[in-house]
């Protein structure tokens, strides 16, 4: 069956291209420190097993930091998992949109296929059993690919930005060569987390609803990431679906044609050939059509799915500045009242506790909007041209596939063509061949008339 | 198609004429003068061919007197089995005879192809279904076809003839061939099949989707029976026979063909003969002594398994086909939504103007499917039921050599009784039992001749079946493939006005 080991390092170009994808999107991404190189962040290899998948992070830097100029280490995907949830945590980035986490590594719709393969493996022809397999493999490794994919992406954006590169957690993630022990969340754990975020999301609605926001970029920037996160991810569930139908016009392009070849065994001579060349034609377009699928995959509905997740971790930060700026008002009441309260009192220690508390927060928001503002704008800018690059290679592809189906659709009728003509002349002789044939009928024929007449 | 007549059909004509004058001379003579009757009979009494073992049985019983006699070899043509009218037995077999000489004749034509190339341009027929109608309302109503034909074959008074005909005239037309040539081993069109489902919808179809899905219904259905035309028209055979004349040339109502109807009584006496017939086809294993037949019988099976499943193949292609092109037009819908929100001008355009490719890629691609569909699943679906009609005629044959069997087994009884009779010397029986003999005698040797002319025209209809199907494969998938460049064509296009639209976004 599959083979559960994959070296990432013979990607074909498909893979390689993915790569390259992401890897300059990073860049684009980041505009302070486009040149800046001192850190690079690969996946040089991945290793399937089972159910989990490892991957060799290979890092390059130039920073003090580090203790060696090179290193690698191998993480799972829960420790990536678990590099996310320390940024998100971490209150210091709360004005920084946090990079999407890589989405897990998902195999099943491909194990599930392979196994309805294997049980449906009596109803086809060992051709097509063969046919199905491969494709199926080329569809699991394209899956693998792009989860490598995915997960560097998510190093390199770290690994670029000018704050998030220093992180300590971030290093220890590169550079601790043992496991990093981080277990899948418990029971408990997962519940709390719902929890949680059942209350993040209240309170999100709740503060949208009392908090009214001082600043009108801020207000249409929410209003926008709103709605439009909603909107992208209806396009990429569409999206999803179109590029899953196409697969499976691809797909039953392998069924006639090996209907084809097998008409074409019982069939008549002359139809032999020109069926088998149909049945090659199609298997042809068959490839192109499955190219047309993943890269529609690839350039639309990749793109995006990762802004439905980057677009959510901008809504994130929004709603931590909006919590901010409630626990700003918050202090301001308590200013007040503080003031209120202690108007005999000179100079207590209550309101210049809610002084500072006021101060410091006040603080807090002013710099997480300027940090928010920044990013946000970063955020778009990075959307536009990461739209700007993938919908111009879609179209290209997308007329190279079509140029690609209407050269070989051209070849094969030429083929066709000329070969009717030489067969016309075989007709025309098989003709006169059967011709004779009958003439022997009909004399046979004759004959037995004049021996029932004589009778 | 018609105009691309192959040269090998053409070039019968001249023969093909005389050889339905002799057809019709018995045939349409009872045809024209009793029309009705006889094709009400025809429809309620079952085939000649199951009366005969019944009838026969009787003077089986009856007849003791044994008769000296043990020439085997002499059989006398017998005919009843081949005839529609069942009065003009004699006159058949006589023309039967002349008709095998006739058929030889014009297979002999065949090499003469380059001959007679000019007779074939100069014939033509070409036969389309111009246009639809809905007449009525409610369930009485019915869709009319307008056939219009365009001939200068000499049976039609006219070159450009029109006519008015429902679903059912077709059927009638099918059916009305099919008693008249199935017998003699032609291979008959398969009309279009009946659609219960369909047609109901039509007839109550009130909103717009359903007429919208009513409309497609009509379009196939019209596609279909202009093909089932095409097919008959390129017949050598029943291009000429009078029956199919008339439909293309009245211009009145045809008789109502009642007996086309599912519900009707005939409807139900056709179920029983069908019924009757799969359970002989199944029981029934004739030993096979011509080693073409046997090889064809294989070869057709095949055929059949292997088309059947090529269908399915394609039909679920054609389902994929459409729910890609549904789910393409979805997300061209999406897409616009998210272009309404974009707050980037010119990413906004952009994905608007994404969205306008995706509508336009969703017609390329229902328009790719209806070729799928109509090019390619439906040539398909006229094989399968082409073939069901090449083993029809194959049945046909077999039920043939069943009867001249059955004329052999009852003839050496009688032979026995004879001989019996003689030896005990009861002479006074022995008369009749001797004419029976002859009798049985004569109606073997028709069987023979019968299943011989049968055996020989289906291989003449067989080759020529064959020949017309490779052609048409082969046409038919160049024009697929011709399709399949132009929506492509298409899709580039598209695509290539959306690359400007994708740089501006910056």
């Amino acid at each position: 069956m599959l083979s559960d080991e994959f070296d990432v390092e013979d990607n074909n170009s498909q893979s390689d291209l993915l790569n390259e994808d992401l890897m300059t999107e990073g860049s684009n991404s980041e505009n302070v420190d486009l040149s800046d190189n001192s850190l690079q962040v690969v996946i040089s290899d991945a290793l399937s097993e089972k159910d989990r998948v490892k991957f060799t992070v290979l890092s390059k830097t130039t920073l003090p930091d580090f203790q060696k100029s090179e290193f690698s280490v191998v993480r799972q995907h829960e420790e990536f998992i678990w590099l996310h949830d320390q940024f998100e945590e971490n209150e210091d980035y709360a004005g920084f949109i946090i990079p999407p986490a890589p989405p897990r590594p998902d195999f099943d719709s491909s194990r599930e296929k392979l196994q309805k393969l294997g049980e449906g493996e009596g109803t086809m022809t060992k051709e097509e059993f063969m046919k199905m397999k491969k494709e199926l493999e080329a569809e699991y490794l394209a899956t693998f690919k792009k989860t490598v994919a995915m997960h560097e992406m998510f190093l390199s954006r770290l690994a670029q930005h000018p704050v998030f590169r220093y992180d300590t957690n971030f290093r220890v993630f590169l550079e601790y060569d043992q496991d990093l022990a981080v277990r899948t969340k418990n029971k408990k754990e997962l519940f709390e987390e719902i929890m949680k975020s059942l209350s993040k999301t209240t309170d999100e609605y709740l503060l949208s609803a009392t908090v009214r926001d001082v600043n009108d970029f801020f207000e249409q920037e929410k209003n926008f990431l709103i709605d439009y996160y909603g909107h992208l991810k209806d396009a990429t569930m569409k999206s999803d679906k179109m590029v899953n139908k196409h697969k499976d016009v691809a797909d039953s392009y392998i069924k006639i044609s090996s209907c084809l070849v097998q008409l074409s065994t019982f069939d008549h001579r002359e139809l032999d050939w020109f069926l088998n060349r149909f049945s090659e034609t199609l298997e042809k377009l068959r490839k192109v059509e499955g190219r047309v699928a993943s890269d529609e995959d690839l350039k639309l509905s990749d793109t995006l799915r990762y802004y439905v997740g980057d677009s959510f971790a901008a809504k994130r930060l929004l709603y931590r500045r909006l919590r901010c700026l409630a626990n700003y008002e918050t202090a301001n009441r308590n200013l007040e009242k503080a003031r209120a309260k202690n108007k005999d009192v000179h100079a207590a220690q209550e309101v210049y506790d809610a002084e500072a508390t006021q101060q410091l927060s006040c603080e807090k928001f002013e710099v997480m909007s300027d940090k928010g503002k920044e990013e946000l704008i970063d955020f778009k800018a990075r959307r536009v041209s990461t739209f700007n690059k993938n919908l111009l290679e879609l179209a290209e592809w997308e007329i190279k596939h079509a140029q690609h189906q209407i050269d070989i659709l051209k070849t094969s009728l030429e083929m066709i063509n000329s070969e009717e003509k030489k067969s016309t002349l075989n007709v025309e002789l098989a003709r006169s061949y059967h011709g004779s044939n009958c003439f022997n009928l009909f004399m046979s024929m004759n004959l037995n008339n004049l021996f029932v007449s004589f009778n | 198609m018609t105009d691309k007549l192959p040269p090998l059909i053409a070039a019968d004509d001249p023969v093909d004429d005389e050889d339905d004058d002799i057809f019709s001379s018995t045939i349409d003579d009872l045809s024209s003068l009793r029309n009705e009757e006889l094709y009400a009979s025809a429809a309620i009494v079952p085939p000649p061919l199951t009366n005969i073992s019944l009838n026969d049985e009787p003077s089986t019983v009856e007849s003791h007197v044994p008769l000296y006699d043990t020439k085997e070899e002499q059989p006398e043509p017998s005919n009843e089995v081949v005839s529609n009218g069942f009065e003009a037995e004699i006159n058949l077999k006589e023309n039967d005879t002349i008709t095998t000489t006739k058929e030889i004749d014009q297979v002999e034509e065949i090499p003469n192809v380059s001959i007679n190339d000019k007779n074939i341009e100069n014939s033509y027929i070409k036969i389309s279904i111009s246009e639809t109608t809905k007449v009525g309302e409610g369930m009485s109503s019915y869709v009319a076809y307008r056939i219009v034909t365009r001939t200068n074959l000499p049976m039609f008074k006219s070159n450009n003839l029109a006519v008015l005909r429902r679903f059912s005239d077709f059927l009638g037309l099918h059916n009305k061939l099919t008693e008249k040539y199935l017998r003699n081993g032609r291979l008959i069109p398969p009309a279009p099949q009946k659609n219960m489902l369909g047609s109901t919808r039509i007839k109550i179809s009130g909103n717009q989707s359903d007429q919208t899905t009513s409309a497609e219904f009509i379009e196939k259905r019209r596609l279909a029976l202009e093909r089932f035309l095409k097919r008959i028209a390129l017949h050598p055979i029943l291009r000429n026979d009078k029956n199919f004349c008339e439909f293309l040339e009245q211009d009145c109502e045809l008789p109502k063909a009642t007996s086309t109807s599912a519900l009707s009584g005939a409807g139900v006496m056709r179920l029983f003969n069908k019924v009757g017939e799969t359970v002989n086809k199944i029981t029934y294993k004739m030993d096979e002594n011509e080693p073409w037949f046997e090889e064809k019988e294989v070869q057709i099976e095949n055929l059949d398994l292997q088309l059947r499943n090529l269908h399915g193949a394609v039909e679920s292609l054609v389902i994929n086909r459409k729910e890609l092109a549904h789910s393409s037009g979805s997300f061209a819908k999406s897409a616009a939504v998210l272009s309404n929100c974009e707050e980037h001008t010119g990413l906004s355009r952009a994905l608007s103007q994404l969205a306008d490719v995706f509508e336009k890629v969703e017609s390329v691609r229902t328009e790719q499917a209806n070729t799928d569909f109509s090019i390619f699943c439906e040539l398909l679906k006229d094989y399968i039921g082409l073939i069901g009609a090449v083993k029809n005629v194959f049945h046909e044959r077999v039920k043939v050599y069943q009867n001249m069997q059955h004329a052999q087994m009852i003839l050496t009884k009688k032979r026995d009784q004879k001989t019996k009779l003689e030896l005990t010397g009861r002479l006074d029986k022995v008369g009749t039992v001797t004419n029976e003999v002859t009798e049985w005698e004569a109606k073997l040797s028709r069987c023979q001749d019968e299943f011989d002319q049968i055996s020989k025209t289906i291989k003449v209809e067989f080759e020529q079946f064959e020949i017309n199907r490779i052609k048409e494969f082969k046409t038919v998938i160049s024009s697929y493939l011709e399709e399949m460049i132009n929506h492509q064509t298409q899709i580039i296009k598209h695509w290539q006005a959306f690359i400007p639209e994708a740089k501006a976004i910056a």
